[in-house]
């Protein structure tokens, strides 16, 4: 008799990955609940939550109106008397429409209440172009969330951590916002059949390197590993760092990959003025700035609203060629 | 049981007690307006003379477990509530043994303990957190009413309308209760409303929805008796507009350019503890030991808060960035 031998690992999309962490929550906690527009009948505007109503019903896979700020200040509440709410916003543009609760209430209630009221809330939502989805649609604000205290910013961009971080985020006692670029949605890969929480504080090296260090998150992750290896073919051995964690940074991780490669170029799919790159940069800056060879680089978006056109969304985006051009320039090789 | 929740209780006692908390609040005030020309009270001052009815009518109505969310004009609904008067007084003046920890002030009063979930100083604000906390309601089977205060100048906020649509919509346990004092800051109702009249534009929604004359304790008493217990029976929002009149300026920043002091005499005959005086003597039901008893009370509580206010101290400023999350959690600042 041939004993049935489970596979060590199963072939996923990044969407099904994220299904899975939100099937897996409601299952092991009931005050786990997840709301938003068409995240029911429709099944998701990215088609995440597909077929959860079905499994879930409709109290714990709540449609909702097109009410951005009442809906996730509702979470927020739930979250305050005890409930687990997930808030999903279809993209990050819409979320602006929330961003007074976001920012007024969520990040501030534990502070501004004397430590008696928090909002443990997590708050998912897409972000990122590439759809060809113009200029309502289409941006990467997750940077401005980062600026914000009393809330941790998560931009999962792998498998692994679109399976393992809500888990870890509905732990948290304080809101946590996780930024899903839509790029990554399709992508397709193995993830161990046994994939669970996963750390929600570290960044992680996706590829060890000692020439440069290429910082990066989300979906601009893959660009830049692929970068990577054409700079291998030019003999450039690149470190590719995964922030994973927009807020709080992880200096630790940061600093170390410069201390050793002497170089840096920041890849963010935000705008750059102001951004998440700066930051990055600045804080390069301030605590390993003797360890630098050269200045530090960034790779941003053109400071353009996204616009619709293939041609032209993909070139206020940044790209492998960007990114292996900055490096190259930060290494004296262009 | 079946004695109606809903009938006011016309005991000289209680009516002596309704008195009593009205007189606390104004009071109270008054010292807060003359320690804010000391400065020991400093930022943002918002007064709630001539509105007092409309915390004592309501508040002592719900139970223990019930949940409240306010305004930024809260220092009533709060002393109302059971907040200690020294606590709130504390953080009046900023100091760390104020109910917020010193750092709300006066827009931000906060008690776990009484489940005062804070004055909101953003206008409008405070309603999709207590959809959230009906929601929660809802979802744990607790069977409590969340009592939502806000002023007529939140109707022209978005999150109003958001509001109340949920919470017809998912049927949730919430008093919402206008106090109309006819002006938002300095822009007269008829300048900011295309409907003036709140509670029919609230109908809209699909809920039981009535005016009260909300500078009449024992009518506002009495709705709210009626409100809180269909709330309780039905667990379904419920909307009271209390019409009153502010006699004071906005805040203490406020020249009062918009409104002649013709219109604010009109209104003082109408302050609601002259006229509940007038009322209670007219029917027998006061004599002047009783007032003078009440004043000598309150006078009393008074002195004790603002001893303990100056006695208190300041919260370190070691401890500045401490719960901007839960003390467990990341450092802050990072």
């Amino acid at each position: 008799m041939q004993q049935e031998v489970r596979p060590a690992t199963k072939e996923v999309t990044y969407r099904e990955a994220v299904r899975e962490a939100l099937r897996d929550a409601m299952k092991r906690d009931p005050r786990v609940f997840l709301m938003g527009e068409d995240v029911g009948r429709y099944g998701g505007c990215y088609a995440v939550s597909h077929g959860l109503l079905a499994e879930l019903g409709p109290e714990r896979i709540r449609d909702t109106p097109l009410s951005e700020s009442g809906f996730t200040g509702a979470g927020i509440g739930a979250a305050m008397a005890g409930m687990r709410p997930i808030v999903e916003v279809m993209t990050v543009n819409f979320s602006l429409l929330a961003l007074d609760q976001i920012l007024n209430t969520a990040a501030t209630v534990r502070h501004m209440s004397g430590n008696q009221f928090a909002a443990p809330v997590v708050i998912r939502m897409a972000t990122g172009a590439g759809r060809q989805l113009a200029a309502q649609h289409s941006h990467s604000l997750e940077g401005w969330y980062a600026h914000i205290p009393g809330i941790k910013v998560l931009a999962p961009g792998t498998l692994e951590d679109a399976r393992g971080m809500l888990w870890t985020a509905l732990q948290d006692p304080d809101p946590v916002l996780i930024f899903e670029n839509v790029m990554l949605y399709n992508m397709t890969g193995k993830l161990s059949a046994d994939a669970g929480a996963v750390d929600i504080d570290k960044a992680a090296v996706r590829r060890p390197g000692r020439d440069i260090s290429l910082i990066t998150y989300g979906g601009s992750l893959w660009k830049t590993l692929e970068a990577a290896t054409t700079l291998a073919a030019d003999g450039i051995d690149a470190e590719v760092i995964d922030l994973r964690s927009l807020r709080p940074l992880d200096d630790a991780t940061i600093m170390a990959s410069v201390g050793k490669t002497r170089h840096a170029v920041i890849v963010d799919e935000g705008w750059r003025s102001g951004s998440l790159a700066a930051e990055i940069g600045m804080r390069i800056v301030e605590q390993a700035f003797w360890s630098l060879d050269a200045p530090v680089g960034r790779v941003c978006s053109e400071e353009v609203p996204i616009p619709y056109p293939r041609h032209l969304e993909q070139a206020a985006l940044p790209q492998p060629a960007k990114i292996v051009a900055a490096a190259k320039t930060a290494l004296g090789r262009s | 049981m079946t004695a109606p929740a809903d009938k006011p209780r016309l005991s000289r006692e209680h009516m002596l007690d309704l008195l009593k908390q009205m007189v606390r609040i104004r009071r109270f005030e008054d010292k807060c307006a003359e320690l804010y020309t000391q400065e020991k009270i400093r930022g943002f001052l918002h007064l709630y003379d001539g509105e007092e009815a409309i915390a004592v009518g309501v508040i002592p109505v719900l139970e223990k477990r019930d949940r409240i969310v306010a305004t930024y004009r809260e220092h009533g609904h709060a002393l109302v509530r059971g907040v200690p008067m020294t606590k709130v007084m504390a953080e009046m003046y900023g100091k760390q043994e104020g109910c917020s920890r010193g750092r709300g002030g006066s827009m931000h009063l906060f008690d776990a303990a009484t489940n005062f979930h804070g004055g909101n100083a953003i206008v409008g604000g405070g309603l999709p957190l207590a959809v959230g906390l009906g929601l929660a309601d809802h979802m744990q089977g607790t069977n409590l009413v969340i009592v939502c205060f806000f002023g007529e100048g939140a109707v022209a906020e978005g999150e109003f309308h958001e509001s109340l649509n949920l919470a017809v919509l998912w049927g949730l346990p919430i008093l919402f209760v206008c106090e109309n004092n006819l002006y938002a800051m300095g822009t007269a109702l008829a300048l900011s409303e295309s409907e003036t009249d709140i509670q029919r534009k609230a109908a809209c929604y699909g809920l039981i929805s009535e005016v009260v004359d909300g500078m009449d304790v024992v009518a506002v008493e009495a709705a709210a008796r009626r409100a809180v217990h269909a709330v309780r029976e039905t667990h379904k929002p419920y909307f009271l507009e209390c019409r009153t009149y502010r006699l004071r300026p906005h805040s203490m920043f406020d020249p009062q350019l918009y409104r002649d002091k013709a219109e604010i005499e009109k209104w003082r005959p109408h302050e609601p503890i002259q006229r509940f005086k007038g009322w209670l003597e007219a029917n027998h039901m006061i004599h002047p030991d009783d007032e003078a008893r009440i004043d000598a009370e309150v006078d009393a509580e008074i002195a004790q808060a603002v001893a303990f206010a100056e006695a208190g101290t300041w919260e370190p400023v070691e401890q500045l960035t401490r719960f901007v999350h839960a003390d467990s959690a990341t450092p802050a600042g990072r």
